[in-house]
């Protein structure tokens, strides 16, 4: 989506000069950025949004979830599995207030999700009215940018803009929030041809004499690695990656969101770095004498201690967002531009290179450090072995969205994913609750993939609400619960950290399968290995929504884990 | 350049509500120390001025000034730190003296070239304005009067023209 950078047209040149409603200019605006699902709660000051939603019915599905940080969160996994705009929307006070971590959530991952809210009217505004709170105020520092919008004939302009800065650029997510009076006036403004935002201008290609300058540095590299992160995805350059790292016999290594940007069933790909990345791919950052950042931010999870990554090594940092340049790593050649645009400028510049003593180290840790090997467990399903059930079962077609814990590491370690946009989760904030409302999104962005939601019983439990959801809007995702009767990661760390203080970390859980069952919803529950396949395969037959309460063992850890502060030098791996 | 020392940045924004709470929010946000920020009209409309000192390392002011970019409504970003401008300030100082140690105040603010713009029988105000070490220095050099109040506008800045390839983004 960032590769049209440029200017967007708002597609509604042909938009009649009679009036409408600011309801109505919504709905226009959303239809011109081709987005067809809104994902919502109405409420007061949001009722006459809702009342254009039913005249454009047969245009905008609207789906009615049940608490709105499930919008938010079902919005982002609509953006992200189709590189369109999520759309989300609230009443004002309490509704907007609930979609807030959604905004976090997206501003942290760089994902284009246009929130409305509603606001109460005009004349209430600042007189702590019923529902009344200073949601722009609250939304500033977490979203890309926010309008209160005072006038209806400034509603086309901004709607138009609203999706212009949400997906161009590094996207994220924009707030507009609008009087349940502005809802109801109408206009006969329309959007401007082009959007026109004088202080925001993305870059496009990257700086030829930089560009000239990374070739030199990688070719002049003997061991090179390509980190590769969420800019492939979002500017669409896995392809261009693919040339890369082949031409210049190059490994890739790729954070959280960079997982699938290339395939991992690759000789050259090396899997995940970072905290609970593999061990070999960390080793590898340990001894490369040359960085190639790809659209990634530096994350501190994925780096972990600065001095330890790639000492000496040479940095080249390509990404749109200027301000991510430099900030974490000092950079030997900083780059700002689309990633595609600017990998397409480059390729021609890299020589193929022959760098087997390098790959052939590389291979080694890989050999001496399997850091996927599922240990044997007679007494208990492991957690892992569920995801890599989902693997087999699925021929690793399925898209994975997984939520927040120790089953977000296991769902990006044992599946391997082959394209982009199959792996999702959020990386940067972390929001427990995530996984099943965004599966929903991903699913409703194109109902012919397979979407499986992996989730830890703590994290379903925070919106396991949207059951009614998947139910009464039939919404065909799996969802597979790692039931391990733990806050997980939480145990895990008291384990490593606090000798086994263990607080807060028991979940005394319901029972999920009759949970989902009350919902309408087909519901297994399996404590053995051979229930637990069968109930996936059953799954993935099954034309519907299916929620699997899967047993797993209670203690499994994830490994390899570098304990935050350390240097790779440390890392745990599994002792079995 | 690991020091700290002040910035001044000098930023252009589009004159819309709440574009203050944006920059104010960000510096929060991201610990820059704000020692002072000065806000009116430019010479366009629509537009205005602010001029912000900023405290921290060069790299620290880099990424605030990458960071203020950012902001939509933000059309440009300059660091006159160092570069040929001329930056002023305004302070007002209240200062009780009494009839006997006027004449005093009144020559040391003439040194300065302050300016006494007011007179009660217990205090009299100075006007002074200059480059903020300027100020400084005079409020040092006054201490022996005991000053009842300040009121200091904060450093603006502009550019000398002979001034070489622009700091920031280029205008569009
Ligand atoms: C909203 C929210 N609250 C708290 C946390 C802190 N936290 C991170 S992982 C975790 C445990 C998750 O437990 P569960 O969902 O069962 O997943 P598991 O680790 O067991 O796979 C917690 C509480 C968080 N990430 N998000
Ligand atoms: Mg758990």
């Amino acid at each position: 989506m960032s590769a049209t950078n440029g200017q967007s047209t708002n597609g509604s040149t042909a938009a009649p000069k009679t009036p409408r409603t600011g309801g109505e200019v919504v709905c226009d605006a959303m239809l011109a950025a081709g987005v067809d699902v809104i994902f919502g709660m109405p409420g007061g000051a949001s009722l006459p949004f809702y009342d254009s939603l039913y005249h454009y019915q047969d245009r905008i599905r609207h789906v009615l979830i049940r608490h709105e940080q499930a919008a938010g969160f079902a919005a982002n996994g609509y953006a992200r599995a189709t590189g369109k705009v999520g759309v989300a929307t609230s009443t004002s006070g309490p509704g907007a207030t609930n979609m807030v971590t959604c905004m976090a959530n997206d501003i942290m991952d760089s994902v284009g999700v246009v929130y409305i809210t509603g606001q109460v009217a005009r004349p209430a505004i600042g007189s702590d009215a019923f529902q009344e709170a200073d949601v722009t105020g609250i939304s500033i520092p977490i979203t890309k940018h926010s309008y209160l919008v005072m006038d209806v004939d400034d509603l086309p302009r901004v709607m138009s803009e609203a999706f212009h800065l949400a997906s161009t650029g590094r996207p994220g997510p924009v707030h507009v929030d609008i009087p349940k009076d502005v809802f109801l006036e109408t206009t006969t403004e329309t959007a401007p041809d082009q959007v026109n935002l004088r202080g925001y201008r993305p870059s496009k290609v990257g700086n030829a004499r930089m560009v000239r300058k990374a070739a030199e540095v990688i070719n002049a590299s003997e061991r090179p690695i390509i980190m590769a992160g969420h800019g492939i995805d979002i500017s669409g350059a896995a392809e261009e990656l693919l040339q890369l790292a082949t031409r210049g016999s190059i490994p890739v290594v790729s954070t959280l969101h960079g997982v699938g940007t290339f395939p991992e069933t690759h000789p050259l790909s090396f899997g995940m770095l970072g905290m609970h990345g593999l061990a070999y791919a960390n080793f590898s950052m340990r001894q490369t004498d040359c960085i190639i950042g790809l659209g990634t931010r530096f994350d501190d999870r994925a780096v972990g201690k600065e001095d330890e990554f790639g000492p000496g090594a040479k940095v080249v940092h390509i990404d749109i967002d200027p301000a991510e340049i430099g900030k974490v790593l000092e950079t030997d050649v900083p780059i700002v531009g689309d990633l595609k645009l600017t990998l397409q400028k480059l390729l021609p510049l890299i020589e193929s290179r022959d760098r087997t003593p390098w790959l052939d180290q590389m291979n080694g840790w890989r050999r001496d450090h399997p850091s996927l090997k599922i240990p044997d467990s007679p007494d208990s399903v492991l957690p892992q072995e569920v995801v890599r059930a989902i693997y087999d079962i699925s021929g690793g077609e399925a898209r994975v969205i997984a939520d927040v814990g120790q089953n977000q590491m296991w769902a990006s370690q044992h599946f391997w994913y082959e394209r982009p946009r199959m792996f999702f989760s959020a990386g940067g904030l972390g929001p427990m609750g995530y996984a099943l409302p965004a599966a929903m999104g991903v699913k409703l962005a194109d109902e012919s993939q397979d979407v499986w939601c992996v989730t830890g019983d703590g994290g379903l439990l925070i919106n396991i609400q949207e059951f009614n959801t998947l139910a009464a809007e039939g919404i065909n995702v799996k969802v597979a619960v790692l039931n391990n009767a733990h806050l997980g990661m939480i145990r895990q760390w008291q384990e490593f950290f606090y000798e086994g203080r263990y607080m807060g970390a028991f979940l005394d859980n319901p029972d999920f399968a009759k949970v989902a069952q009350a919902f309408g919803l087909h519901g297994v529950g399996t404590s053995s290995r051979d229930e637990m396949k069968d109930a996936i395969a059953m799954a993935h037959e099954y034309d519907g929504p299916v929620v699997l309460d899967l047993h797993v063992d209670r203690v499994e850890n994830v490994y390899p884990m570098i304990v935050p502060g350390t240097g790779v030098n440390s890392v745990i791996e599994d002792p079995r | 350049m690991n020091g700290t020392e002040t910035h001044t940045l000098v930023a252009t924004v589009a004159d819309h509500p709440g574009v203050l709470t944006r920059v104010a929010s960000l510096f929060r946000r991201r610990g820059f120390n704000i020692a002072s920020l000065a806000v009116g009209h430019s010479e366009e409309p629509g537009y205005s001025r602010m001029t912000i000192a900023v405290e921290g390392s060069a790299e620290e002011v880099k990424q605030c000034e990458k960071q203020l970019y950012k902001l939509v409504e933000v059309v440009s970003v300059r660091n006159l730190t160092g570069a040929p401008a001329v930056s002023r300030e305004l302070a007002m100082i209240k200062v009780r003296v009494r009839a006997t140690e006027r004449p005093g105040l009144a020559e040391i603010t003439d040194i300065f070239r302050g300016e006494i713009v007011d007179v009660s029988k217990t205090s009299m105000i100075v006007q002074m304005t200059g480059a903020q070490s300027k100020i400084d220095r005079f409020l040092d050099v006054i201490t022996e009067y005991p000053i009842e109040e300040i009121s200091r506008t904060g450093v603006i800045a502009i550019a000398r023209d002979d001034v070489g390839p622009r700091n920031g983004r280029a205008r569009g």
